[in-house]
């Protein structure tokens, strides 16, 4: 279990205050003059010792993003995203961090942005987090009126700028390259790759694209050093991460652990453990909604939360967003409400995830029911293949990854309600219970 | 140049190819929809994906650039598969998720036959839906008169919405909703704006935007296709007649990179429901003041008698806008033969002259060169209703950058940003001063707006001398670029078709009692005054014929085989796709036939004879498809003529970009979207 003083999120739950005073106090905004002055290869250095891994989902290593930047200007300034466009289903983790913590994001916008030789940085901030633009928009205020970030920046004789944007509310717009599109101000659709957003993204200006909380926990790193974040945690899985903790738990909850906390320990230490017990549980989608989800028999001892052992059981931590359900969940239902979501939110560029995200919630939507015959399990899992890796952007496999998961893990359940469905005598369709 | 491994085939392609490019370039056939050449890349339907060795994801060729690939561990070159089962396996997964919501409706779909996704289906598709569900269906979306769509067939291709943002220049299209809710509509459901729109039909690789006009007119199967060349400007636009039985049923560009590329304007491709109606199809001779029709020997012998009766000195000829280079060759001969030297082709009296030499009548820069030029300074034109294939190609190099353009003259919307430095005469005078920016290939481009006036040989000499201060005219570039709206012009002008010594020219012989007999060769944007005897040789009942005393019925360029020379000095020849109306005859022939009758017998009694003559004397006409240089000489004796100009600005001769000619004027599909333009029809569906 992580010891308070290895905290970086000292404020995650909103107890104290989160302005400027309150997250000096804290440790924000200490000594961000005299890491700046360490210069751009250290920072970047020590970011890569650190061994932090992007936390947005897909586990790239933060360092080595941060160097694919160009050194040299080519004429063109350098660019900042961060991605606070939190919209996986299951996940509120940044949010927190904006609400509660935001000078540490503000901090890292600074020192990210510092270690890129950025000009400036965007948030992009999710068009449902109202409050939250607010509270940020208010330390990014705070920041410049300290003399934090504009011109010379903590006395540095840095220019930089942080710029607070406002989304519209959708999913897709969480893409790096469609996010960068619609912070354009262009329909949110991703584009191609490559060419890569650090050689043309942003106005076609070298750009990175970072998730919040790698971005918030930069900070800290450089403060307290690599050694203090790389050995927290497991082999290439180091640091800390918030945890959200979903779904059928006695107490839900955003929390800080270290990675690669085994799993039976986060939830009996920080939500409570399983309604009705650890017997209860059915299974777990360990990541947000996009990634597959793992049945009850893989929640052992040696299931860790982390990006490698959570892969090697064909999942993933994704966002470390982890929704627990117990056995009272048709897990048929909630898949093929996931499949919705990622119909709704396909942004219709591609073929593969336009056509086929419709045709896996239609199946699944019958499936749910029992409506369906046997061979269109296999079916599904065919067209959930002919989606995964065939499109521009991750949302076809974020689409196929849940359908995928479910006929791997529970086959029998679908089998079983089809029988159901067909030995009813009466055709009517099986009454299920209301949400 | 990198190295590749194509399906085990080695080759060399430059590091800037795609995938694609560099497949076709080793002969395998990459399958594709939303790819175009001449588009950006959208990358957005999925068929084109090959196998990259290395890469865990099949990659979409088309958006893969041979540079991204990299080289194998021991520096191999990188490997391409596209035959390989995962490629196969992966492009059957695209077509079939394409056809899923795609209606199959070919039967009762215009594009069957020459349809992509059906073309494709042949090679990736299965014989039996999986799909058990209810299809998508999306409502049809009006976009114009000319277009007709049946959205439930579109793929998302967005091939429309990119041309029409990056070659058309007009933001009309574009996609609304998201997933299988994605849409392409212009949203307020009003008409597209586009001198152009007619491509995207064209482009669109299914049949969700078809030809309105040829709504189940045809099968593309039934059709006979000849070759041709367009008539409706000067650009001469290279065509493709498609007939069945005798009727033109629908008109479609040919690629030609030096000319058109692959575009063609909404009047070259909708025009041919003009070539049906008011036609005339049989010699009328006026009897008490009405039209009486009459027999070719009838007619003949009325004209025979005034000709005589008034005399070779006031008799005279105007060529009009859509004559062929062989009629005008035998009018002028004709002309020659009875002595007259009354001839014109400038229909508009545009101050053009093949005295002044070649170079002063064309477009010297040529079409392509547009695009290696590095400025562009517009002299009373509108490009955009004169020639929207060449305003295309100006907007093409604009939007590559590091193009300024000038305009003197009437400002208007022309898909590009300009600097507009004044409205007439006294402006150019000024450029002929001092250039308005540094360049070294400047375009200059004349308009007939600037020429067709009575100072309009000042306004010439003024324009040859801008273009002589900005530095148009070097060793190896000539940036004097005259732009005609007629395709007849530059044909007529070369062979001399203008008033010989004493002769009258169009003002002249449009003069009251100037002339007793005037031969009209489809010359109809004239008005000829009362006490002429007027013979008009012309295809439509269109305001010549309505003034003539007697009328020949002739052959349209659809027609006749006939050559027509356009604005940048190219002869092209045009096949005969149909043949004329009832008694109508080509025109050569009736003139060779009326030269019997007037006791001047044109020595040809042949087409192949005709041309031969036209050759001998012209022999640069005979070079087709290719420009014989003119000498730049020309122009810089130009640019010290001078004289006093008016005062009056420039104005674009195309009030009206619809009704530019008889055949436009007789179609109903160019009435309406000439209505829709001037907003006289409520436009959006409510």
């Amino acid at each position: 279990m992580l010891a308070d003083k290895d905290r970086i999120f000292k404020n995650l739950y909103g107890v104290h205050d989160w302005g400027l005073e309150g997250a000096r106090a804290r440790g924000a905004w200490d000594g961000t003059k005299g890491i700046l002055e360490k210069g751009r290869d250290w920072i970047i250095n020590e970011v890569k010792n650190s061994g932090l891994r992007g936390r947005g989902g897909a586990g790239f290593p933060t360092g080595l993003k941060w160097s694919f930047m160009p050194k040299q200007s080519d004429g063109r300034p350098s660019y900042l995203v961060v991605n606070a466009d939190e919209s996986e289903p299951g996940t509120c983790k940044d949010r927190e961090i904006m609400r509660h913590d935001p000078h540490l994001l503000v901090e890292g916008c600074l020192i990210a942005g510092f270690a890129m030789n950025a000009i400036a940085a965007y948030i992009y901030v999710r068009g449902e987090f109202i409050r939250e633009r607010e509270r940020l928009q208010a330390a990014v205020d705070q920041a410049y009126e300290a003399g934090l970030i504009g011109k010379n920046a903590c006395g540095s004789g840095y220019d930089f700028d942080v710029f607070v944007h406002h989304g519209a509310g959708a999913y897709i717009c969480g893409e790096e390259t469609a996010l960068l599109e619609s912070l354009e101000g262009k329909k949110g659709q991703p584009r191609l790759k490559p060419p890569f957003p650090a050689n043309v993204g942003l106005y076609g200006c070298p750009t990175t694209v970072n998730n919040v909380e790698s971005i918030a926990v930069a900070p800290d790193i450089c403060r307290r050093g690599a050694g203090w974040f790389a050995a927290i945690g497991r082999p290439n899985n180091t640091g800390t991460k918030l945890f959200c903790i979903s779904g059928h738990v006695n107490t839900p909850c955003n929390v800080e652990e270290a990675m690669g906390i085994t799993f039976r320990e986060l939830i009996d230490k920080h939500a409570g453990g399983i309604r009705g017990g650890w017997d209860n549980l059915l299974a777990v989608i360990p990541g947000g909604s996009s990634v597959p989800c793992i049945p009850a028999s893989a929640c052992n001892d040696e299931l860790y939360m982390d990006f490698d052992t959570l892969k090697n059981l064909k999942s993933g931590l994704g966002t470390a967003a982890v929704i627990v359900m117990d056995k009272s969940t048709d897990i048929v239902r909630a898949i093929a409400r996931i499949s919705y979501f990622y119909k709704h939110e396909s942004c219709g560029q591609c073929t593969p995830c336009r056509e086929g995200t419709g045709w896996m919630w239609r199946v699944l939507t019958r499936m749910a029911e029992g409506r369906a015959q046997k061979r269109e399990i296999d079916l599904l899992l065919d067209v959930a293949g002919q989606v995964e890796g065939h499109t521009i952007c991750a949302l076809g496999d974020a689409a196929a990854w849940p359908v995928q998961g479910l006929i791997r893990h529970f086959r029998g359940e679908i089998e079983r309600r089809i029988d159901e469905y067909s030995a009813n005598p009466h055709g009517d369709p099986v009454r299920v219970a209301a949400e | 140049m990198p190295k590749l491994i194509v399906d085990g085939k080695e080759i060399e392609v430059p590091a800037e190819f795609t995938l694609l490019q560099a497949c076709e370039a080793a002969g395998a056939e990459i399958p594709r929809f939303c790819f175009h050449e001449r588009l950006s890349i959208a990358g957005n339907c999925r068929m084109c994906l090959v196998e990259l060795v290395g890469s865990p994801k099949p990659v979409a060729s088309c958006a893969w650039a041979v540079r991204d690939c990299r080289p194998g561990p021991k520096g191999e070159p990188p490997v391409v598969n596209t035959r390989t089962p995962m490629v196969r396996k992966a492009r059957e997964g695209v077509m079939e998720f394409l056809l899923i919501n795609h209606p199959l409706d070919c039967p009762i779909c215009d594009q069957g036959g020459e349809c992509d996704l059906q073309d494709q289906a042949m090679a990736y598709g299965v014989d039996k839906s999986r799909y058990v569900e209810n299809k998508r269906a999306v409502e049809d979306k009006y976009i114009g008169p000319l277009v007709k769509t049946i959205m439930t067939r579109c793929i998302h291709c967005t091939r429309c919405v990119r041309f029409t943002s990056e070659v058309a220049g007009v933001s009309d299209l574009g996609a609304i909703g998201r997933g299988e809710d994605m849409e392409i509509t212009t949203y307020l459901e009003h008409a597209m704006s586009s001198e152009l729109q007619g491509n995207v039909i064209d482009l669109c690789p299914v049949g969700a935007l078809t030809a309105k006009p040829y709504a189940f007119q045809a099968r593309p199967w039934e059709l006979i296709k000849t070759e041709s060349i367009d008539v409706m400007d000067a650009a001469g636009s290279n065509i493709r007649v498609d007939t069945r039985g005798r009727e033109v049923q629908r008109i479609l560009p040919r690629t030609n990179e030096a000319v058109n590329e692959e575009w063609i304007s909404d009047k070259t491709r909708f025009i041919w429901d003009g070539l049906r109606t008011q036609r005339l199809d049989r010699p009328y001779v006026r009897v008490n003041g009405r039209l009486q029709p009459a027999s070719w020997n009838e007619a003949f012998a009325a004209i025979a008698a005034r000709v005589k009766q008034a005399g070779a000195k006031r008799t005279g000829a105007i060529i009009g806008d859509l004559a062929s280079v062989e009629e005008s060759f035998a009018i002028k001969d004709l002309m020659t033969r009875i002595g007259s030297a009354n001839v014109d082709c400038r229909q508009d009296g545009a101050a053009l002259d093949p005295i002044l030499g070649r170079a002063s009548y064309l477009f010297n820069a040529t079409i392509a060169g547009i695009e290696e030029a590095d400025g562009l300074i517009i002299i009373g034109s509108n490009p955009r209703k004169e020639a929207p294939v060449i305003n295309a190609r100006i907007r093409k190099r604009w939007l590559r950058g590091g193009f300024p353009i000038w305009m003197v003259g009437e400002a208007a919307d022309l898909t590009y940003q300009y600097q507009h430095l004044g409205a007439g005469a006294e402006t150019l005078a000024k450029l002929g001063g001092e250039a308005p920016g540094k360049m070294e290939r400047p375009l200059v481009l004349v308009g007939q707006g600037a020429l067709a006036r009575p100072d309009g040989a000042v306004v010439l000499s003024l324009a040859a001398k801008a273009a002589v201060t900005a530095g148009a005219i070097k060793d190896d570039w000539n940036g004097f670029s005259v732009l005609h709206t007629a395709a007849s012009r530059v044909g007529a002008l070369d062979v001399g078709a203008v008033p010989g010594e004493g002769g009258l020219n169009v003002a002249g012989m449009l003069e009251p009692k100037a002339l007793e007999v005037l031969f009209l060769l489809g010359a109809d944007e004239v008005d000829v005054p009362d006490g002429a005897f007027v013979i008009y040789l012309g295809t439509h009942g269109d305001r010549g014929a309505h003034r003539a005393d007697v009328i020949l019925p002739g052959a349209a360029y659809t027609e006749k085989n006939s050559t027509y020379v356009n604005t940048e000095g190219r002869p092209q020849l045009a096949n005969r796709a149909a043949f004329p109306p009832g008694d109508a005859r080509e025109d050569w022939a009736i003139l060779r036939a009326l030269s019997d009758v007037l006791g001047a017998k044109l020595p040809y009694d042949s087409l192949v004879g005709l041309r031969r003559a036209v050759y001998e004397r012209h022999p640069h006409l005979a070079l087709t498809d290719s420009i014989e240089p003119a000498s730049a000489a020309a122009v810089e004796q130009l640019a010290a003529r001078g004289g006093r100009t008016e005062k009056a600005p420039f104005q674009s001769p195309v009030r009206d970009f619809y009704l530019t000619n008889p055949i436009a004027r007789a179609s109903a599909v160019m009435a309406e979207c000439s209505a829709l333009a001037a907003r006289k029809f409520a436009t959006a569906a409510e």
